[in-house]
């Protein structure tokens, strides 16, 4: 099989899946839980240019869009619920360290070993001229099934998230037919708990 | 350098990935890292499928299909992992793994 990728473009896909690594592991080294949020988008940008490398140019401005969001809501949650946001001092959260870490190597070494002992098949076809109309035709054409799902699947995420996220209701407190005449609070006194 | 090895050499980044993430989500104590680490695991999944989709089967556009999915799961995770760490938070005034035992056996 010969070499569809230039060169240049071969190391380019290896430089930034070594730095998409590094920037991994310095979420779990670093002492601020902000810093651990952007060292997790730097590694979501590694790999949104892995994509652009690989002719994904639509899935490329997605991933880094959408991960760049994602963390900028992450970092709100983590000053609100963690300790130590600035790094001002060691941070070190963890259990059973030694053998989590044993896990994740053996996970890492049982992919690797069968990703060098898999004998891959050559490579069918050509990548489209547009890798953006063969993904925007599939979905809206052979798989848009899985279009569907993902459409149901995220509608019911944003229901169960935001009833699981608010405060009780006043259907918690009258019931659901807001006909109560007191509300069924765990402590009394009126305000809306 | 042939096609395979860098298929073979970006696969083994997106295992380093997963085995970070898997590090990650069965070793922190707070919630919110244990979602990162689950994070770094799709973003393997994510390298995984795209170099697939260009090294193997380019013409066919499940693996553009599955790099969607995989993004799609990465946003649902992130959503109800925070809104379960609010409802925990506020019901419990727990926000690290050890301190939620409540369905210990």
């Amino acid at each position: 099989m010969g070499l569809v990728l230039t060169d240049g473009a071969v190391v380019a896909v290896v430089v930034l899946g070594v730095v998409a690594v590094i920037a991994g592991i310095a979420v779990f080294v670093v002492d601020s839980m902000a810093r651990a949020t952007f060292a997790l988008l730097a590694s979501f940008l590694a790999v949104a240019g892995v994509f652009l490398v690989l002719d994904l140019t639509y899935l490329a401005v997605v991933t880094a869009l959408m991960m760049t969001i994602e963390m900028a809501i992450m970092v709100v949650f983590m000053i609100m619920f963690m300790m130590n946001p600035a790094g001002l001092m060691p941070m070190t959260m963890v259990h059973n360290a030694r053998g989590s870490a044993a896990v994740g190597a053996a996970v890492f070494a049982v992919i690797t070993v069968a990703v060098w002992t898999v004998d891959w098949p050559p490579r069918a076809g050509t990548p489209p001229e547009d890798s953006t109309r063969q993904l925007g035709e599939a979905i809206m054409g052979s798989d848009m099934l899985v279009m569907i799902v993902i459409g149901v699947g995220l509608f019911a995420t944003m229901v169960a998230g935001t009833v699981l996220a608010t405060h009780r209701g006043r259907y918690d407190r009258f019931g659901a037919d807001l006909d109560a005449s007191r509300p069924d609070d765990p402590v009394r006194g009126g305000m809306p708990r | 350098m042939t096609d395979t090895v860098v298929l073979q050499l970006l696969l083994t980044v997106a295992a380093a990935l997963i085995g970070v993430g898997v590090f990650g989500a069965l070793s922190q104590q707070s919630i919110v890292m244990v979602m990162m680490g689950i994070e770094l695991i799709v973003n393997g999944v994510l390298v995984a499928a795209a170099s697939a989709w260009f090294f193997l089967a380019p013409e066919r556009p499940d693996g553009q299909v599955l790099v969607v999915v995989a993004l799609v799961v990465m946003a649902v995770e992130m959503v109800m992992g925070f809104a379960a760490t609010i409802a925990i938070y506020r019901a419990r005034k727990v926000d690290m793994v050890d301190m939620a035992t409540e369905l210990r056996g």
